[in-house]
């Protein structure tokens, strides 16, 4: 039988391949390695053949989804809204705003989150961490960015919580982000995280952005001038789209 | 700009991303379905998939309306079927099924994107119902994968494979 694997292992598998990596600047340095064995899930769940480029500038994919005032509801925004009562946790303000690779707005566009509560629960019925759930949380939310690509939730701060990925895991606190850009090639799933959290030398998730700089842009800063007086405390969070989108696209959007 | 890095969807988007009959595009055209396969041949039951394609007319323009929301219970309605929206969201069952029922894009390919736990930054691939030049330029043994086999009329069967020996054409736009 294989010893369980630990923390010193993941640790040591991590450190290897940070050294490994290109340097900082490089564009793959820059994003997730989708090869990332310490994260255990993704041995088998990765491409091993190269991507095949494409360079069409009539690319469907230069397109995109459109969303609309139908597609939000009132308290989408609001997570500590959804329910009767107030959820358990730490109330905070999450705001920031999403561009693309030239730092230009991405306005009218859809921003969609979850995240476990206070306690570090899903409410997912394959979540089976023995935290408490709260019946005044569900942690979903949804947004569409202004004028500016401005977007903002006022939710609960997540817990951390433990996995299964080696012995004695545990996930720094993060809230789900899911972002549109104008085109289907901006499309960005991600995590954000929050500052000095001490769990970050451990997550493989984290740390599968090999580059130091590259890890910073997945962290959110305190901000005092967003915080609510008596009500929440701020932190802001920008958001850069990567891939090309059609320069045509730009007007009336 | 330095572009914010992806992370993977995790396994818990379940109560979060999916959205009622989010791969029913349209009725009356065809249906689309698969399995996704993993490296080891295995079915994943949590990935999920977005769709994003032209409408019969070729046109891209899409229309708002995918995620339609009841405005007194918040409640996710989904489309109301009278505008085409091109954008279908689907995850893949316990069994790591999915299905699509949609038109028949008039630039000849459906473009996909695909999430999973541990999959760490999405994948972009095509399903093509014609053919163009990119198509066309792939070595048929990897075009193959890009292509759907029609089980009966008007019923496409398209399996995504992460890895392994019918691993699917996986595209970069740079």
């Amino acid at each position: 039988m294989t010893p369980p694997l630990t923390q010193a292992d993941i640790d040591r598998e991590i450190a290897e391949l940070h050294r490994r990596a290109p340097a900082g600047g490089d564009r793959q340095a820059a994003q997730a390695l989708r090869d990332f064995a310490p994260y255990r899930s993704s041995v088998l769940r990765h491409p091993k053949q190269p991507l095949v480029a494409i360079k069409d500038p009539e690319a469907g994919e230069l397109t995109g989804p459109v969303f609309g005032v139908t597609d939000v509801a009132p308290f989408d925004s609001d997570l500590t809204r959804q329910h009767l009562g107030e959820p358990l946790g730490e109330r905070i303000t999450v705001q920031g705003r999403v561009l693309d690779r030239d730092g230009r707005p991405v306005r009218g566009q859809l921003v969609e989150i979850w995240q476990a509560n206070a306690s570090g629960r899903y409410l997912h019925q394959r979540d089976d961490h023995p935290a408490p759930l709260d019946p005044n949380f569900s942690g979903v939310g949804r947004c569409l960015t202004d004028d500016e690509g401005g977007y903002k939730f006022t939710t609960i701060k997540p817990g951390a919580y433990p996995w299964r990925n080696h012995v004695n895991a545990w996930r720094p606190a993060h809230i789900h982000f899911s972002v549109f850009g104008t085109a289907f090639t901006q499309r960005l799933v991600t995590q954000m995280y929050f500052p000095n959290d001490p769990l970050f030398p451990y997550d493989p998730v984290l740390n599968s952005v090999t580059d130091e700089r590259a890890r910073q842009r997945l962290i959110c800063a305190y901000d005092h001038d967003l915080s609510v007086p008596e009500w929440t405390l701020g932190y802001r969070w920008d958001i850069v789209l990567d891939g090309p989108a059609a320069t045509w696209m730009e007007e009336g959007r | 700009m330095n572009p914010t890095p992806s992370q993977t969807v995790g396994p818990f988007y379940g109560y979060a991303l999916p959205i009622p009959r989010g791969g029913d595009l349209a009725d009356g055209g065809i249906t689309v379905h698969g399995y996704v396969y993993d490296g080891a041949g295995d079915r994943v039951p949590d990935a999920l998939l977005e769709f994003w394609q032209a409408d019969p007319s070729g046109s891209l323009k899409g229309a708002p309306g995918t995620l339609r929301r009841d405005q007194v219970s918040g409640e996710l309605l989904g489309r109301h079927g009278v505008d085409f929206t091109g954008f279908g969201r689907v995850s893949t069952d316990a069994d790591g099924h999915w299905t699509l029922r949609t038109l028949v894009p008039g630039t000849g390919y459906i473009s996909v994107c695909v999430f999973a736990r541990g999959l760490l930054h999405h994948l972009y691939t095509r399903i093509y119902l014609g053919r163009d030049a990119f198509l066309d330029s792939l070595p048929p043994e990897r075009a193959r994968t890009l292509v759907p086999v029609e089980e009966r009329e008007g019923v496409h069967r398209f399996d995504i494979h992460l890895q392994g020996e019918n691993e699917t054409v996986f595209i970069d736009f740079g």
